[in-house]
């Protein structure tokens, strides 16, 4: 007899078989489970997941020359990439300026084609201006106008701008550009900006990191190891800047630093600096780096606390009692307790920081800003596209580091307080 | 902590060394916060002490600033304090306004992520739970994901929100309902975290026991499991009250003229001149943080005390 | 928890009745102060209609977003010349027609009484401002700066200065100050080589520069002693100089200056209000209005026949004006041609320039 058989023999008071019942049971209570989160899920999806989707869309698509020179499309979509441009095309060319003209779209269609290449959006509204005295033969009208028209450069791009989806904007924000002869190359010195961006965003965020470690550690095993009565009010201490809103830490340390700020005055009455010498720690990469390890120094605290609460300090007295020392007792025993805790605060901290953008635009005056603050200048220039594509990458970053805490850490093991 | 007698001098000194470094990182960490709340009562526009104010001489100290909260933006300040200039501060004081605005927003985000909060994380700790592990991980994801890319795509879309189905049905920006149900996304992580991490402590036996004396399951949640995880459910609450108290950037896209927050305000603030008024506002704030602080460490210790957890 | 659901439903309908019906976006601190003092008050007071005063960095920039969004909050921005023709260029404005503009108190026609360019298709001029730049006068003791050369000249007056974040402005006050005449400059930035010259001037006092964005932070980065020297709208030095008593003082010499201009966003939710405001703000009535609170020129003839007076009720703005002639030696009007065309490209330089060292 298998084992199948003797199952199927099992029956219910209602004589359905066991097997039958319990898997019933179990979709029952999933279907339960599933259907308390679904709301939150749902919420979650349309306030969240959807609009960053939809964001991250424009990283590729940007219609601003495609809806607006129909025609010139139409032209490029006939003829395959190589063809020069005979007078269909110019002719195709004049027909949208006239139209672009009258709807005022010139500048929109102009600016798309110059993320492409740099300095033709003039062409276009200058062009445009003039759009209404256009003539036959199209071609010498147009680059008798300006000679630009005649570039198979310029026309390349156009090429590249009338389809909609493009990856242009990951190109720029990697710092390169199409040439003319269409490969892609790097952008000329004098304006590579993101590379650099994106290593200093995560070299200031390691930065950050390491120092929110250095002075977290001893904190967090002093309140490990002080009875609780005492280490409850020194928690305090950490948990006060964590309830603090953000915005009065930041004024604070404006006050705190600045030139004419406490510290420097009080340097000043001590006689360690002169007027002069007064020390420039605000406004300034020093202000990012002090001001946001003072904002994520609990983030680290807490996690380090409630690992090293659970070490049993009789492993230390064991390892002492059998001759080692003080300092092989700390790096042979318990350092290696403690780094689940030096993990979760280390990878939680190095993620809030990479994505930071308030306090670095409050007091990071030029030098100290991040990569934040560069898609918030985009957005400001209404450069949607390219703020899409920076946003994309940092996502992207910051998705990686978060799979890499759930593996190592576990979602569910994010403590607050 | 005390010194183990088998010490060796260096470890003496080294111990007190060590004491010094943790008594700086305290200092460090709340010295700061600190140093605000004297300077809102400076008399002078000034952002350090001046030496009236380290002389403790009264004249060196005063309320102006908390005044100035009150008038500034008020149509005709310089009346006598009377009905109708209380109506104007109630009605147009630029930080009044916003204090009600923070109020508002901060309420309703609070209830909307507790309950949806709540309700999720009971779903998520039952064992029955399908794909756990994945669906944690996004409604966690807010908390990670940096503000600046949440804001940048709410502001698309709310611009238009039905656009994605390709229909017309008005916009969430610049409206009451568009700030609340961002500011409860950002606070859900919050929620969830501290009920879930209730719920793990929470005897699941006590259901099978509340239901075999005849409870049906509104009963029990309402007799037994909610009154166990309360203090989670309130801990959690105050989290995403703060976070929206305290949230700038999504307020700074998606907000229109008529919902400006307190922290936006101080975001004008400090960018353009910031004025000791900015201080008293931090001060307020830094009180208010206190009396949360406060609550909730009673909770914990209440929350503690109910599980049996010898309190602190 | 009933309670607070009661008081926070009351707050509600108190906070959503109290929308406005004209909303007016301009650049905050002194100059916002002037506008809402001399237009926004004034036209609530005689029209009955709620109007409400936003503050922002640059209001051209919120307007393009808005637009482009479809997502328009605002009813009227005041921004710079080059910002309103080139989002008039693109459509981002409504048309604003001369002729519904009031004639001068003098009884001349707008088209005749605004000074010549002060009215484009989408926006009217509401001052003409410059960026000057100003010093402390307490601080520096003997030799005192007078040319533009002298902001460069670290050795001579060592100390911070203070700069907008931005290409606009410093490229040109950067050639100035390099001695080139104003009439050269466009040309000079038009080419390569010029613009490169005008990065390297600015090269040499980067490492001393306190980058501004908010029209109100260069006052304040003075009185803090923040800087010795700083740009500034040359208003916002006036406020604090003579409003405040503040020893600033400004140099007229290498400033750019242009028409500050009111336009209406397309697609903005009052806009027959918005012109109406515009109208009346932009009369000669307004514009004197605006500048006896804050010294920027008014483009009427019609506003400068009889003598302005600062709010104090002593100083005689005259003197103060990016527009007296003695102020106007070595000064250059700001080519929107430039700006219009060169805008994107220059500050994406700029800010490369910026960020790497």
């Amino acid at each position: 007899m298998s084992d199948g058989a003797a199952i199927d023999l099992l029956k219910t008071s209602d004589g359905r078989p066991l097997k039958a019942a319990l898997a019933e049971a179990q979709r029952r209570a999933k279907r339960r489970a599933f259907l308390l989160v679904a709301p939150l899920l749902l919420f979650v999806i349309l306030t969240f997941i959807l609009p960053i989707g939809q964001m991250l869309h424009r990283s590729v698509y940007h219609d601003g020359l495609a809806a607006n020179a129909p025609v010139l499309k139409a032209w490029f979509e006939a003829n395959p990439e190589g063809t020069a441009p005979d007078e269909a095309a110019y002719a195709a060319l004049a027909a949208d300026f006239k139209t672009m003209k009258a709807a005022k779209t010139a500048g929109i269609a102009g600016t798309r084609v110059n993320y492409t290449l740099p300095a033709t959006r003039s062409l276009f509204t200058a062009t445009a201006r003039v759009a209404d005295k256009l003539a036959p033969p199209y071609k010498e009208a147009l680059i008798a106008l300006d000679e630009k028209w005649a570039s198979p450069e310029v026309w390349g791009a156009l090429r590249a701008a009338s389809s909609a989806y493009t990856i242009d904007f990951y190109l720029v924000s990697v710092d390169l550009e199409r040439a003319a002869d269409g490969t892609i190359q790097k952008v000329p010195e004098n304006t590579r900006i993101y590379i650099y961006l994106f290593v200093k965003t995560f070299l200031l965020s390691g930065l950050i990191t390491l120092t929110c470690l250095i002075l977290a550690f001893p904190v967090a095993h002093l309140l490990a190891v002080l009875p609780m009565a005492r280490a409850n009010l020194l928690m305090i201490c950490v948990l006060l800047p964590f309830w603090t809103s953000l915005l009065v830490r930041t004024t604070s340390w404006i006050v705190v630093l600045q030139s004419q700020g406490v510290v420097n005055d009080l340097l000043i009455a001590l006689g360690i600096i002169g007027e002069d010498g007064r020390l420039a720690m605000m406004y300034n990469q020093t202000g990012t780096i002090i001001v946001m390890t003072h904002v994520l120094l609990p983030f680290m605290i807490l996690p380090l606390y409630s690992v090293m609460k659970t070490i049993p300090p009789s492993y230390a007295r064991a390892a002492r009692s059998l001759g080692a020392t003080s300092w092989t007792t700390f790096r042979r025993i318990y350092l290696p307790q403690t780094l689940p805790g030096i993990g979760a605060g280390a990878l939680l901290v190095f993620i809030l920081a990479v994505g930071y953008y308030i306090t670095p635009a409050l007091v990071g005056g030029a030098d100290g800003q991040l990569i934040s603050n560069f898609i918030d200048f985009h957005m400001d220039k209404s450069n949607w596209s390219l703020a899409a594509a920076l946003s994309a990458m940092l996502l992207a970053g910051v998705l990686v580091l978060y799979w890499l805490y759930d593996r190592l850490i576990g979602i569910d093991n994010l403590k607050l307080g | 902590m005390a010194l183990p007698i088998y010490a060796s001098p260096l470890e003496r000194i080294w111990h007190y060394a060590y004491l010094v470094i943790c008594a700086g990182i305290f200092i460090f960490l709340v010295a700061p916060i600190l140093v605000v709340l004297p300077l809102s009562f400076n008399a002078e526009p000034y952002f350090t002490f001046t030496q009236e104010m380290l002389t403790f001489n009264p004249d060196g100290y005063s309320m102006r600033w908390y005044d100035a909260l009150l008038t500034d933006g008020m149509l005709a300040p310089d009346i006598p304090r009377e009905g109708a200039w209380w109506s104007d501060m109630w009605n147009n004081s630029t930080w009044v306004k916003a204090a009600k605005n923070s109020i508002i927003i901060g309420f309703w985000a609070t209830i909307l992520a507790t309950f949806l909060g709540t309700l999720a994380a009971l779903g998520l700790t039952r064992p029955e739970m399908p794909y756990r592990r994945v669906i944690t991980a996004i409604l966690i994801s807010p908390m990670i994901v940096p503000i600046i890319i949440i804001a940048t795509g709410l502001f698309f879309f709310y611009s238009s929100p039905c656009g994605i189905i390709g229909l017309d049905c008005g916009r969430l920006t610049a409206t009451y309902v568009g700030i609340i149900m961002a500011h409860a996304t950002l606070g859900i992580p919050f929620v969830i975290i501290t009920v879930t991490a209730t719920l793990s402590g929470f005897d699941q036996s006590l259901i099978r026991a509340s239901a075999s004396l005849g409870a049906n399951p509104r009963i029990t949640f309402f007799k037994v499991i909610l009154p166990l995880i309360l203090p989670g459910v309130i801990s959690g609450a105050l989290f995403a009250f703060v976070t929206s108290f305290d949230e700038v950037v999504a307020v700074l896209f998606i907000a229109g003229p008529d919902q400006q927050t307190i922290p936006r305000q101080m975001w004008n603030g400090i960018r353009e001149a910031i004025s000791p008024a900015i201080l008293a506002v931090a001060t307020i704030l830094v009180i208010i943080s206190v009396l949360l602080l406060t609550t909730l460490e009673l909770l914990r210790r209440r929350s503690e005390r109910l599980r049996g957890v010898s309190p602190g | 928890m009933k309670k607070l659901l009661i008081l926070s439903t009351a707050l509600s309908a108190v906070a959503f009745s109290a929308s406005a019906d004209l909303t007016v976006m301009s650049w905050g601190g002194a100059y916002g102060a002037a506008q809402t003092e001399a237009h926004v008050k004034p036209w609530s007071a005689a029209t009955g209609n709620v109007a409400v005063m936003l503050d922002s960095d640059n209001p051209a920039q919120p307007i393009k977003a808005m637009v482009e969004a479809g997502n328009v909050t605002i009813d009227v921005a005041s921004v710079e010349y080059a910002d309103a023709i080139r989002l008039c260029d693109e459509g981002l404005l409504e048309t604003i027609d001369i002729a519904t503009l009031p004639a001068g108190s003098d009884g001349t026609a707008a088209a005749d009484d605004f000074l010549p360019g002060a009215v484009t298709d989408c926006g009217v001029s509401t001052d003409i401002w410059a960026n000057v730049y100003a010093y402390d006068n307490s601080k520096l003791t003997g030799t005192v700066p007078t040319l533009a050369s002298d902001f460069f000249d670290l050795a001579a007056f060592p100390g911070k200065r203070g700069l907008r974040k931005g290409a606009k402005g410093n490229l040109e006050f950067a050639l100035m100050g390099d001695g080139v005449a104003p009439a050269d400059v466009y040309a000079m930035l038009a080419t390569p080589e010029g613009l490169d010259r005008a990065f390297a001037k600015l090269d040499t006092i980067k490492d001393d520069v306190v980058w501004w964005e908010a029209g109100a932070q260069p006052p304040q980065l003075l009185a803090d002693g923040e800087v010795v020297m700083t740009t500034a709208y040359n208003g916002r030095i006036f406020g604090a100089a003579i409003g405040e008593g503040k020893p600033f003082q400004i140099v007229w010499d290498g400033q750019v200056y242009e028409n500050e201009m009111y336009v209406v966003p397309k697609g903005a939710p009052n806009k027959d209000m918005a012109m109406e405001f515009i109208a009346y703000a932009t009369s000669t009535e307004g514009l004197r209005a605006q500048a006896m609170q804050i010294s920027y020129g008014p483009a009427r003839k019609s506003a400068m026949l009889e003598e302005l007076v600062y709010k104090d009720g002593t100083t005689v703005m005259a003197s103060h004006l990016p527009t007296a002639e003695a102020n106007l030696t070595n000064a250059l009007l700001s080519s929107f041609e430039f700006w219009v065309d060169k805008d994107a490209e220059l500050n994406e330089r700029f800010n490369a320039w910026l960020a790497t060292n």
